[in-house]
């Protein structure tokens, strides 16, 4: 009997448990905060989970991100996390989205499910998933991290406060972190995404007390733990009913994707998005990449014609397997290039044989 | 009037410590914003949240001597 230590609790029993079998939810990022998130609520057996995440495992992810192994190194995080968890529990039924959030795709993907849980890394995602959740009255549970410290709260829940609500004013672009991330202890993301899961199951089985209204901190160095309480304030909601969902919030930040990887870079190229490409491998390196905004400057050159790229567009920097290309987005980082830093991943060589696909 | 401050995340980085002791000389949460913007110059370029007694205050809000403070910045990180 999978369920039965949830079937013995009186508050849980054979109707709790079918509530979370019927129960559908989104999971916003597959990161450090994801990985339990989505190992307890599978566990758990939640009947239906979505994963959306555009990312792939790199290994500097295998400290915290307990879902994921050496050997995935490269693979999309979404479809290593969906075979892991069929394997945890095959009542599940798992669909992905290896894609980031952005405000095309938020409403028709968040639409489809009672509950979302926002394991997001950057400041523009989570304040999409609020005007998303709110535009579509959907509760959804904050989690977020900073070092030794996390953030828990319960947003949009019964005519409850939102994201807004407790943070009302969005960060400044100088604000968002840039690509170098933080430290982070690897437990932390483990500590509070356990306690974002422990928040989702508590609202699908409708027992206990929420943190709708109240924020739990953590910190982990000292061990103290504080609850701070907040109030729904009218006037943030509506900012969020009437916000137009557009490329406000520009879904290629650095901070969310710092990678790009062939597939959606020729998505990219199909939809015309406004990007620039810096090539920085040798003339005679081949294929070359077709797009109009193209400039090529092999990476030894960089520091010396840096003034040379253009700087009024996102920029992808391409090589041939992804290795120069991160070794130009470094150097360009230290001297504060002013828009966005993608790498491809895997270079042209892995897009080559991508497109060769199709 | 001596207050207890607590300080979050990045801003308890920039402050050098996570509590200390605050010579308070106004009236409202926004006269602390002033206040504490002075002494954290990095909180110019911040958001952040102010809570008095466990609840998050408005720019209004009256301090009284004895209310516990903590200064608090959205996280990005997951």
């Amino acid at each position: 009997m999978r369920y039965a230590r949830h079937i013995a609790l009186q508050e849980v029993g054979e109707s709790g448990q079918q509530k979370l079998l019927n129960a559908k939810v989104l999971v916003i990022g597959a990161g450090g905060l994801g990985c339990p998130v989505l190992q307890y609520l599978t566990a758990a057996g939640v009947g239906t989970i979505g994963i959306l995440d555009g990312d792939t495992v790199d290994e500097s992810n295998l400290q915290r991100q307990v879902l994921y192994t050496t050997t995935d190194i490269g693979r999309l995080k979404v479809e290593v996390a969906k075979e892991r968890l069929n394997a945890l529990n095959p009542d599940v039924s798992i669909t992905i989205y290896p894609k980031n959030l952005v405000a095309e795709n938020a409403l028709a993907i968040i639409e489809e499910y009672d509950l979302v849980i926002d394991g997001t890394d950057n400041f523009l995602t989570r304040y999409l998933v609020n005007d998303a959740c709110v535009k579509l009255s959907k509760p959804f549970v904050y989690g977020a991290i900073h070092k030794f410290e996390g953030q828990v709260s319960v947003f949009n829940f019964n005519g409850g406060p939102t994201y807004r609500c407790l943070f009302p004013e969005e960060p400044s672009q100088s604000q968002i972190p840039n690509c170098a991330e933080a430290g982070v202890l690897g437990v932390l993301p483990g500590v509070i995404g356990t306690l974002q899961a422990t928040e989702a199951i508590k609202i699908i089985l409708g027992i206990g007390e929420p943190l709708s209204g109240k924020l739990k901190l953590t910190n982990l160095l000292s061990n103290s733990e504080e609850t701070i309480s907040f109030s729904r304030n009218e006037e943030q909601v509506s900012k969020a009913l009437q916000i137009e969902l557009i490329d406000s919030y520009s879904n290629e930040s650095c901070a969310i994707s710092a990678n790009v990887n062939p597939a959606e870079l020729a998505q990219w190229i199909t939809d015309n998005r406004a990007i620039n490409v810096l090539d920085v491998r040798e003339a005679h390196e081949k294929p070359k990449l077709n797009h109009p905004n193209v400039i090529s400057i092999p990476l030894g050159q960089v520091p010396s014609h840096a003034t040379e790229i253009p700087v009024d567009q996102p920029l992808v920097v391409i090589c041939q397997h992804g290795i120069r290309s991160q070794h130009a987005i470094e150097f360009m980082k230290q001297y504060k290039f002013p828009n966005k830093l993608i790498n491809l991943e895997g270079g042209m060589a892995a897009f080559h044989q991508h497109t060769s696909i199709l | 009037m001596k207050l207890n401050v607590k300080y979050f995340g990045m801003i308890a980085e920039w402050a050098g410590f996570e509590e200390g002791q605050l010579d308070f000389v106004g009236v409202s949460v926004a006269d602390l914003r002033n206040q504490i913007e002075k002494q954290i110059p990095d909180l110019n370029s911040t958001s952040y949240q102010v809570s008095v007694n466990h609840t998050i205050a408005t720019d209004e809000t009256i301090i009284a001597l004895g209310d516990d403070i903590a200064i608090l910045p959205p996280f990005a990180g997951g």
